[in-house]
């Protein structure tokens, strides 16, 4: 188990303040202004070398993401931070908010200095109230004690941070719908190319980080980058917070190292499958968009991106959805159906139309009333979403129906015999 | 969309007038449309948690955009009530992580308690329970989010209490109803021990 020098998140909980005074003592805001000092390549360099990778579900190498910044010119750079946290499942950012805002800040001060970037915005999503007023009196403490403003923390660099609050739709966590929500715009994906690094927000250069990344950051650099990159297996580096909900005895965020086997993490941390592990079902590993596994796969698994792509599912942002046997898995998957329907920007046909297609034949599959055939049929919708959107909220959106197919389809197959016996008898 | 018409206008009261223009100082020259989201929220909270058109057209003039690009976005965003609620606005989520943690009983404590279905209010203009989706508190589930505040790990019968404390005019507090300090275990935490002894 990852002991607890070795965590970032030393306020996840909330035990100690959230205010600088608090923080201070923790550690944050210890030496940022000769990390800057050390100057842009290093920091980049550092923070690739660490093997970070990016927290808000894709996973994509920071420090590599940091280099695709193109050289300074008359425009303008922008770091945006995305907290619009709503992945189902997942609730681990809003720890880094109301807990540990400045370890957030010191993050952001960092990164938009390692992307030559002079402003800031921190998108929280809106539901987030209480926690956007810690971040936002954390930035003004931040900036009466010169953390933040011009030449933040004495480093010469100079840096605006600025908190925007959304007003709730899942779509503006995709990096582009986020640059048009805050364009004031609805939050709909952009085509890609061009990507953010070359035209972002306002058409200028931007780089877009999930909380957690940028809050990792100080830490890395202040420990160094082999601290970090040995925690987990190669490529899949680090410590990680996850959020496990659903079926356990204790429901609860936890940060652990990168790696760790979902029944370890399960087990010891959120006190077991209720009724025990023999009476789990299936598990949900990393959010709502990633395909739920069966018993089986769970028993073994890891908990980092290699080993859940290599069972057909993902990291994402780590949120353990458990279900014991009690579950309706097919309501279940339902419920994302309807979610994703609730949710698409409508802007792309094949996401519009076809998340409630598939919430309206996922309603039937929960009741048995429909053909073995139509089972294929719901496999085939998903695929005429898959890969024909604009952005990954079609594919995210499909997955779980296709993980249910993939994992339960004698449960689907049994459903509807069932059905079908029933409206015989009658 | 439907928007629905009051015959009131609407302006800013002159304290949310200086904080519009701290808003819109937020963002580069000739991007005010950017603090479209903020300033739709704060008129949404001066004319009582809803937007009536009125005050819609009054942000559009205020950030020099189109009308029906302000429509666009008030009725995009889920947060943005286009028609009267209730003073107490519930709203359940009822996705998966919550639903697999009793939602259904929580939509069921509401309904017994106020006799309102989601999407409905009391006739007294008290409260309206709608449905929502991921709130992102999903390992305190079930949880309700009313006006601002959060309020998780609940059951039935805690929902009820919340219920009667509100109509009764108290203000519940907001937060774990079972005593947990955020996101920790319930029987406490297996990392940052230490803390919790010095918390306690």
């Amino acid at each position: 188990m990852l002991e607890d020098k070795d965590r970032i998140f030393t306020n996840l909980y909330g035990f100690d303040g959230w205010n600088l005074a608090a923080a201070r003592r923790r550690g944050v805001w210890d030496g940022t202004g000769d990390i800057i000092k050390k100057g842009q390549p290093w920091v980049v360099e550092e923070t690739k070398n660490s093997g970070l990778r990016g927290r808000g579900g894709a996973g994509f190498p920071t420090g590599m993401k940091w280099s695709f910044m193109p050289k300074p010119s008359d425009k303008p750079h922008y770091l945006l931070v995305n907290a619009d946290e709503s992945e189902p499942g997942t609730c681990k950012d809003r720890d880094i908010l109301r807990y540990d805002p400045h370890r957030l800040l010191e993050g952001v001060l960092i990164a938009a200095f390692a992307i030559n970037a002079h402003t800031a915005y921190i998108y929280v999503r809106g539901e987030y109230y209480n926690e956007a007023s810690h971040l936002q009196q954390a930035i003004d403490e931040a900036y009466s004690y010169g953390l933040l403003g011009k030449n933040a923390c004495g480093s010469g660099w100079d840096c605006d941070v600025y908190l925007h609050r959304g007003a709730g739709a899942y779509v503006c966590g995709e990096e582009t719908a986020l640059m048009e929500s805050l364009e004031g715009k609805k939050g709909q994906p952009r085509n890609k190319p061009p990507f953010p690094a070359g035209a972002g927000l306002y058409s200028c250069p931007t780089t877009i980080n999930n909380v957690e990344t940028i809050a990792s950051v100080p830490e890395i650099l202040r420990r160094g980058a082999t601290w970090f990159s040995g925690f987990g297996r190669p490529k899949n580096n680090g410590t990680k917070l996850f959020s496990i909900s659903g079926h356990v005895e204790q429901p609860c965020n936890v940060e652990e190292a990168m790696s760790i086997p979902l029944k370890e993490l399960v087990e010891k941390h959120a006190g077991g499958v209720r009724g025990g592990w023999d009476n789990l079902l299936a598990i949900i590993p990393g959010g709502s968009s990633t395909p739920i596994l069966p018993r089986e796969i769970c028993d073994t698994v890891l908990m980092d991106f290699d080993a859940l792509r290599e069972v057909r599912s993902g990291l994402g942002t780590a949120a353990v959805i458990v279900m014991d046997k009690s579950t309706d898995v097919i309501y279940a998957i339902a419920r994302l159906a309807k979610f994703y329907m609730h949710e698409s920007c409508g802007q792309c046909t094949p996401c519009r139309e076809g998340t409630a297609w598939l919430w309206r034949m996922m309603q039937r599959m929960v009741r048995g009333d429909a053909t073995v055939a139509e089972i294929d049929q719901l496999l085939d919708v998903t695929k005429e979403i898959e890969g024909h959107t604009i952005c990954a909220f079609g594919d995210g959106a499909v997955w779980p129906v296709q993980g249910l197919i993939r994992h339960f389809k004698p449960q689907m197959i049994e459903r509807i015999e069932q059905y079908r016996k029933i409206a015989k008898a009658a | 969309m439907n928007i629905s018409k009051s015959s009131e206008s609407f302006t800013f009261t002159p304290e949310n007038l200086a904080r519009a223009e701290k808003i819109v100082a937020k963002y580069p020259e000739g991007r005010q449309a950017s603090a479209v989201l903020p300033l739709l929220d704060m008129a949404q909270r001066q004319s009582g948690n809803w937007l009536p058109q009125a005050a819609l057209d009054y942000v559009a003039d205020y950030l020099q955009m189109p009308p029906i690009r302000v429509y666009e976005v008030a009725s995009f965003y889920t947060m943005f009530n286009l028609k009267p609620v209730g003073e107490h606005f519930v709203q359940v989520c009822t996705t998966t992580p919550c639903w697999l943690r009793g939602s259904d009983g929580i939509v069921g404590a509401c309904k017994k308690k106020l006799g309102i279905g989601p999407g409905e209010s009391t006739a007294d203009g008290k409260f309206t329970v709608v449905e929502v989706e991921c709130m992102g508190a999903c390992v305190n589930a079930p949880m309700v989010q009313i006006n601002d505040d959060y309020y998780e790990d609940l059951s039935p019968e805690l929902m009820e209490k919340i219920l009667d404390d509100l109509a009764a005019g108290r203000k519940p507090p907001p937060g774990s109803q079972t005593g947990r300090r955020g996101s920790c275990a319930q029987n406490g935490p297996t990392s940052l021990k230490e803390k919790a002894k010095s918390d306690a």
